[in-house]
C-alpha cells in the first residue's frame, strides 16, 4: 500500500506559466448554444489557455522557474534536484529534464528525469522529489509539473476539444528538519488505461498511414488515432468511485479530519466531479478553490496553478494542505502538508 | 419514487417538470446526453449515498429501473 510519510522538506514558493492566447469554449462551432451551457454547467470550463505552434511544456516551465529562481534570490548552484512531470516532452530522447537543466544553469550534481504522469503527476511528483530530498544531502529541489494538451485532441471531437488548457508549473521544496513534511496516498489501476489514451505513435502501435486517418466515432466525435481519445463517462465513474475513498484514507493514515484543513484542491477536470466530492466530505467549498472558468484541464499543472490564481500570493501563517490528483493512467493520488510562508508567485503569460 | 423524480428535475434544467414518469426512458429524453448521465451519477451518489455507473445507465432503460438498482445497493 502505498501510503507513507517523508518527513524534513517542505514546498516553500510555486510559479507558473500560461500561454497568452485563449480560446472561449462559447465560441466552439461543434456545440449547439444549449449543448456549450450544459458543458459549461457541468465542467465549469469556460475559457482555456491555448499555447502557439512550436509553444513547448518546458518553454512554459523554465519561465515560471526564472521567475522563481530571481525574486527568491535563488543560487541555481543548490539546486539538487530537477524532476519534470509532463506527458508533452520536448523530444522522444533525451529526457526534458536535462534540457530544462541546461537552460536553467543547474549545476552537474543536479539529479534530472522525467515522469509520465498527467492529472495525477503533482502528488506523484511531490512523493519523488520529497522522498529523495529527505534521503541525503539535498537541500533545494525543483518540481515541474505542466502539460501542452491542446495539440492532442481533434477539433472535431466534442468530448474532449473544449476540456483542456496549456499550462507548466515549477514548485520549489526545501530540506527543513522541522518540518511536518509530506503525507501521500498514492493508487494506479492499469486495467482501464486505454479509458485517457493517445493510441499512435509508440511501439504498441507505431504511426502508419493510417494514423493520422480521421474516424467518426459518433455523431459529434470525429478524430484520427494520434488525437487523444477520452472516455468520459468511465472516467467520471473512476473519479466517483476512487477520489473520496483515497481522501478518506489519508485522512486516517494522518489520525485528521478533514475540517482540520484549510484547503482541499482537487485536480480541476470537472465541476460536478469536485462539487460532489466536497458535498460528501462535507467540506466548505470556500475552502476548496477552482482555476476550471479560466484554465480548464490543465493536466498536471492543475493543482499548483489553482493554489496561485485562487489564494494570496503569500500565506503569512501556517496553512495545511489536502491536494488530490486523478487521471490519466488510470493513476491517483492524495498528498498532505503543511506550510509556513508559502509564496505563490504571480502568474505569467507568454 | 416520486421523489427521485423531483430530484432528477432540480439538478437537470432542461427536462421541463412533469414530463417524467416512473416507466420514462431516459436515453429518449429529448436533448439526452452522456452529460446528463453524469449529472445523474453525481446526484444518486449525494442524495442516496449509491454508486451508480455509467453501463448501469446503458444496461437499464426506466426511471424505475434506477430507482430499483439504487434501493437495491442501499441495502
Amino acid at each position: 500500500m502505498a501510503l507513507f510519510h517523508v518527513p524534513g522538506v517542505q514546498l516553500k514558493a510555486i510559479s507558473a506559466c500560461v500561454p497568452l492566447n485563449y480560446e472561449n469554449n462559447r465560441e466552439y462551432e461543434f456545440l449547439t448554444e444549449q449543448e456549450i451551457n450544459l458543458l459549461i454547467k457541468t465542467t465549469g470550463i469556460e475559457q482555456r489557455r491555448v499555447a502557439e505552434k512550436g509553444v513547448t511544456t518546458s518553454d512554459l516551465c523554465c519561465t515560471a522557474a526564472t521567475q522563481l529562481i530571481e525574486k527568491l534570490n535563488i543560487d541555481p548552484q543548490e539546486i539538487g534536484i530537477l524532476v519534470f512531470v509532463s506527458q508533452s516532452v520536448d523530444f522522444i530522447l533525451p529526457s526534458t529534464a536535462h534540457i530544462i537543466q541546461a537552460r536553467l544553469k543547474l549545476p552537474k550534481n543536479c539529479m534530472c528525469l522525467d515522469i509520465n504522469l498527467g492529472c495525477s503527476g503533482y502528488a506523484y511528483g511531490l512523493s519523488v522529489v520529497s522522498s529523495l530530498m529527505s534521503h541525503g544531502t539535498i537541500k533545494k529541489g525543483l518540481l515541474m509539473v505542466g502539460d501542452i494538451s491542446t495539440v492532442s485532441p481533434n477539433k472535431k471531437d466534442k468530448s474532449t476539444y473544449p476540456l483542456f488548457g496549456d499550462a507548466g508549473t515549477v514548485s520549489l521544496l526545501e530540506a527543513d528538519a522541522n518540518s511536518e513534511g509530506f503525507s501521500f496516498n498514492l493508487c494506479s489501476d492499469g486495467t482501464d488505461y486505454d479509458s485517457i489514451i493517445i493510441p499512435d505513435g509508440g511501439l504498441r502501435n507505431p504511426l502508419n498511414e493510417t494514423s493520422f486517418e480521421e474516424v467518426e466515432i459518433e455523431k459529434g466525435i470525429i478524430r484520427h488515432r494520434r488525437n487523444l481519445a477520452l472516455n468520459g463517462v468511465k472516467v467520471f465513474d473512476f473519479a466517483m468511485r476512487e477520489v473520496l475513498p483515497n481522501i478518506n484514507e489519508l485522512l486516517s493514515y494522518n489520525n485528521t479530519t478533514i475540517n482540520q484543513y484549510d484547503y482541499l484542491i482537487l485536480h480541476q477536470a470537472n465541476k460536478l466531479i469536485n462539487d460532489t466530492v466536497g458535498r460528501l466530505l462535507k467540506f466548505s467549498p470556500e475552502k476548496m478553490p477552482s482555476s476550471l472558468k479560466y484554465f480548464g484541464n490543465t493536466s498536471s499543472a492543475s493543482i499548483p496553478l489553482t493554489m496561485i490564481t485562487a489564494l494570496p500570493n503569500k500565506l503569512s501563517q501556517k496553512k495545511t494542505f489536502l491536494l488530490c490528483g486523478f487521471g490519466v493512467g488510470l493513476s491517483w493520488g492524495s498528498v498532505s502538508f503543511s506550510s509556513e510562508d508559502l509564496i505563490c508567485l504571480p502568474l505569467l503569460e507568454i | 419514487m416520486e421523489d427521485f423524480i423531483e430530484k432528477i428535475y432540480s439538478v437537470i434544467d432542461e427536462i421541463e417538470p412533469g414530463t417524467l414518469a416512473p416507466d420514462s426512458n431516459y436515453r429518449e429524453v429529448p436533448h439526452w446526453s452522456s452529460m446528463h448521465a453524469l449529472i445523474l451519477i453525481a446526484m444518486v451518489k449525494v442524495d442516496y449515498g449509491v454508486t451508480i455507473t455509467g453501463e448501469d445507465l446503458m444496461t437499464h432503460h426506466t426511471l424505475q429501473d434506477i430507482y430499483n438498482l439504487i434501493l437495491k445497493r442501499k441495502i
